[in-house]
């Protein structure tokens, strides 16, 4: 299958700046940014994939003729996708995104809920599909991504919450015959002065036949009830009872569990295949030899239950071409990769760096980074139903996914189904880090693959295609394996003279849809994100892109993951190579510029104790600060080192996230991002290859950090009353730094690969 | 096809007795809320009881369980110590994408069975075996503690 190219006709209906970077230029934290670019990109995609008015009557678009004002509301300013209120009262909030463990189901609804006024007892959160409605509103597509749920629909969520409140006032003013101005609204009633009140599940009939106001007026933010105030998960009781239902769980009437196959090296084919035994397995209902992702082919095996398909699986006698394809190797990689970074890239930063052959002191560092799966909890996994034939038929998907519309299009495309007869189902997701947001749609593809020609070997019913956690683990898709190498020359006092350096690197967006607006001049910007700032450094920043027969995908923090940690350790060496206070030199470096930067860092600096309080013998402090999506989260690590093994005893967050939604939830997310971030520094968090195969295959062989790695946590949040940005990825990038700043305190070394090697 | 007491109900199974009782649970019983993560007992979000002690279903047989009583997420919350259990995850909001936590649930409860004040030593070697990727295990942690409280 060639689903790239496919694919690429996308690209003309995405949006420009989809890049960190670009989407700052634009001030993205207030809604109504770029709208008209948000909005032309719309109507491109509503018309380009056939997601017309009708194909959804129960959304928005049935309503958008019906306002007043100059020029309609577009479907996501449209209440009626978003808000329905039952007649008990109960308030169900339909959310633009998917939630992976990052808290929108319930942040989301506390913004709509603030502007509604609300009986929070009574509100409730549901996923949307693929709907236009759901777009994200700056990008005009479907995503969750990029820490911007809550950054991106903020003023979306508050307007749609304070336009349905504008109705159920005018619905009452009508039932009483009075002036709307005259009432007030208050946990879920409208109020007349005389003490009279009517419940919003009274009004909700009247209430969604009214005009949808346009200008709706927005509360002060001094008179927030629930935006800001520590609100537990809607979603809590549900997944601490095993009630919560995941995509996994699909159970839908004769559904079949299906397990593919796929190639020992990406893209291989098959020379022979015998599945007499597997066939043989008791509820074995079919053995399809099936083309799978980068041009290679696979088998799949459907079956009564995962054990019995998994069963069938094993039994499988396969012989394997892999002489068409790459065969990586990490060692001759990292060897090539090393030789790539002493030569200058494409440039992305210009500087002269003359000045390093005079430097009175000089770094020279070499970093390296592995590849890493994102090993979410709940393994992918995608349900498909198609029913009727040639232009009656239709798709349902289930599955848990960042990109629904991506996905919805990439179904269309396999199965040759029209998209408006494409539903997808976003599910409650296990997890994800990046993985479900794949612009090859790799594991929509492959489930609808494996649904059609099961169709055409005589199955119709709905098959539910899992994988495995070694398929997880083996299947690509990384974050991808990084060189950097950096010249510095600096002076007595610290001030950088000249700084060079290079990175090594997979592009992630080439080949992808994405490629047009996400690649300037040959450059992936996801690849070097969070170098140089805050840093008013003299760098050149140049890199390289090899091509390397591996797939890699945006995972947690996506550039960050490297670049912060290459940036913080240097910046903290020189502070200690001239003898100056990590803390104070880069209070130093950044001037009168980063506000941010500098209140998050005094902020964990304060509540740490660092500098004032004695630590135990054999502990050492380390420090780092990191901007990612618009966030910034400094960190003051307590570290020990017991016969060469390093041990991170406690954290203090300074965390500015400008307005904290639900700082319950920013808590947890800095949390556990930054156990993520410790992950990355324990032996055994790599992926390597050999001969083209991936060397690890579950949980034994690929470390990721457990409960007793857990060191003791505390979050602050510097108050702000500004636009929120985001927390699902910004805790992550600044905690490996901050820990291997401790360890070269202590050891006067600075480990300079992730993960760590043990001495 | 066997027999076991689950979730206190004896339970005809129609499924072979090598199936992994979390398979049997899952597709032949649809009962759901017992998670597949890894498959090979490395990461316990299949964590059931068996007989009251805590096992990874996934690499343990139906023919294991014959005649024996099963326990799991969805009748956890029947037992004093489960109860709180769950009453302090929801207390502490400890879920994040919420997909190891009935494993965490499982284990919780095996651990404040049979000790009733763990410190965190005890709690790191309880919960090692179960991963969650958000990184939850601060609030597990103490929401144990808090849960051990609540039953003394």
């Amino acid at each position: 299958m060639h689903f790239d190219s496919d694919l690429q006709d996308l690209a003309s209906l995405l949006p420009k700046g989809m890049l960190a970077r670009a989407e700052r230029a634009q001030g993205a934290t207030k809604s109504g940014v770029d709208e008209g670019l948000a909005r032309r990109s719309f109507l491109k995609l509503s018309v380009a994939s056939g997601f017309a008015l009708g194909v959804f009557p129960q959304s928005a678009l049935a309503q958008e003729g019906k306002q007043a004002g100059p020029a309609a509301l577009k479907p996501f300013d449209q209440p009626g996708a978003f808000v329905h209120i039952a007649p008990d009262g109960t308030v169900t909030v339909t959310i633009n995104r998917l939630e992976f463990g990052q808290g929108v189901l319930t942040a989301l609804p506390m913004i709509l809920a603030e502007e509604l006024d609300a009986d929070w007892s009574k509100v409730r959160a549901v996923h949307g599909d693929a709907d236009p409605a759901y777009v994200d509103p700056a990008f005009g597509m479907h995503l969750t991504g990029g820490s911007g749920s809550i950054k991106r629909s903020y003023t979306q969520y508050r307007e749609l919450g304070a336009r349905t409140r504008a109705m159920l006032v005018s619905a009452a003013a009508s039932q009483w015959n009075v002036d709307a101005a005259s009432l007030r609204t208050e946990n879920g009633r409208v109020l007349r002065a005389d003490g009279q009140s009517i419940a919003y599940g009274d009004l909700a009939d009247a209430a969604m036949k009214a005009p949808v106001p346009h200008e709706v007026a927005l509360k002060d933010a001094k008179n927030f009830r629930l935006i800001g105030k520590a609100t537990n998960r809607l979603d809590a009781a549900a997944k601490s009872t095993g009630t919560q239902s995941f995509g996994m769980d699909m159970q839908l009437p004769g559904m079949l569990t299906a397990v593919v196959v796929h190639p020992p090296v990406f893209g291989a084919r098959l020379t022979s295949v015998d599945d007499s035994a597997a066939r043989a397995i008791a509820g074995v209902k079919a053995v399809i030899r099936m083309p799978t992702d980068r041009g290679g082919e696979g088998i799949a095996v459907v079956a009564q239950g995962y054990w019995a398909a998994k069963l069938g699986r094993d039994a499988l006698k396969l012989v394997w071409d892999t002489s068409a394809v790459e065969k990586v190797d990490s060692v001759a990689q990292l060897a090539s990769y090393q030789a790539l970074s002493k030569k200058t890239g494409l440039v992305h930063f210009k500087a002269d760096v003359s000045a390093l052959a005079k430097a009175p002191k000089k770094i020279s560092a070499e970093f390296t980074f592995p590849y890493l799966a994102h090993a979410p909890m709940e393994p992918l996994n995608c349900t498909v139903h198609v029913t009727g034939q040639g232009a009656d038929a239709k798709a349902t998907l289930w599955l848990g996914t960042q990109m629904p519309g991506f996905d919805a299009m990439a179904a269309s495309k396999v199965l040759g189904i029209a998209p408006k007869y494409i539903k997808i189902n976003v599910q409650m997701a296990g997890g994800g880090f990046g993985r479900r947001a794949v612009p090859t749609a790799d594991y929509v593809v492959e489930a609808c693959t494996v649904s059609k020609m099961a169709m055409a070997a005589g199955l119709n019913d709905p098959i539910r295609v899992m994988w495995s956690r070694e398929d997880d683990i083996k299947g690509g898709y990384y974050r991808p394996m990084h060189v950097h190498r950096a010249e510095i020359g600096f002076d007595a006092k610290g001030k950088v003279l000249a700084w060079d350096h290079v990175v090594v690197g997979q592009s992630i967006a080439q080949g992808t849809p994405f490629e047009s607006f996400m690649i300037k001049d040959g450059i992936d910007n996801t690849a070097l994100e969070g170098m140089r700032d805050p840093y008013d450094v003299p760098m050149r920043l140049s890199v390289h892109h090899p091509k390397v027969n591996l797939p890699v995908l945006w995972w947690r923090s996506v550039g960050s993951t490297h670049t912060a940690y290459v940036m913080e350790t240097l910046v903290d060496e020189i502070a200690r190579a001239t003898q100056q206070d990590p803390v104070a030199y880069r209070m130093q470096l950044m001037g009168d510029k980063h506000p941010r930067h500098k209140a998050a860092l005094m902020l964990a600096v304060e509540q740490s104790g660092y500098g004032k309080r004695k630590l135990p013998k054999g502990r050492a402090w380390g420090v780092a600060v990191h901007e990612s999506f618009d966030t910034v989260v400094a960190y003051v690590a307590e570290a020990s080192v017991t016969k060469g093994v390093p041990k991170l005893h406690a954290v203090t967050a300074g965390v500015h996230c400008n307005l904290a939604v639900n700082p319950r939830t920013v808590e947890a997310q800095v949390q556990g991002a930054a156990l993520m971030g410790l992950g990355t520094c324990l032996p055994g968090a790599a992926i390597t290859l050999k001969d083209g195969v991936v060397q690890q295959k579950n949980f034994d062989d690929y470390v990721v950090a457990r409960m007793p790695d857990m060191p003791r946590i505390t979050v602050h949040i510097v108050p702000s009353a500004e636009p929120p940005t985001g927390m699902g990825e910004p805790g992550l990038p600044p905690l490996a730094p901050a820990f291997a700043n401790a360890i070269a305190k202590l050891t006067g070394k600075t480990p300079r690969a992730l993960p760590f090697k043990l001495t | 096809m066997t027999t076991s007491n689950i979730n206190g109900r004896d339970t005809l199974v129609d499924a072979d007795p090598a199936t992994p009782i979390l398979w049997a649970l899952r597709d032949t019983l649809g009962m759901t809320g017992t998670k597949f993560g890894c498959g090979a007992a490395q990461c316990g979000a299949c964590t059931v009881h068996l007989d009251g002690v805590a096992i990874r279903s996934c690499v343990t047989p139906m023919s294991e369980a014959v005649g024996k009583k099963l326990t799991t997420i969805e009748a956890i919350g029947g037992d004093k110590v489960g109860k709180a259990v769950q009453n302090a995850w929801v207390a502490h909001d400890v879920a994040q994408c919420g997909y190891c936590q009935s494993g965490q649930v499982m284990s919780a409860t095996a651990l404040l069975k049979g000790n009733k004040k763990p410190s965190d030593a005890d709690i790191d070697a309880a919960m090692a075996g179960n991963i969650c990727r958000c990184g939850t295990y601060a609030r597990v942690r103490s929401a144990i503690h808090a849960a051990a409280a609540t039953l003394a």
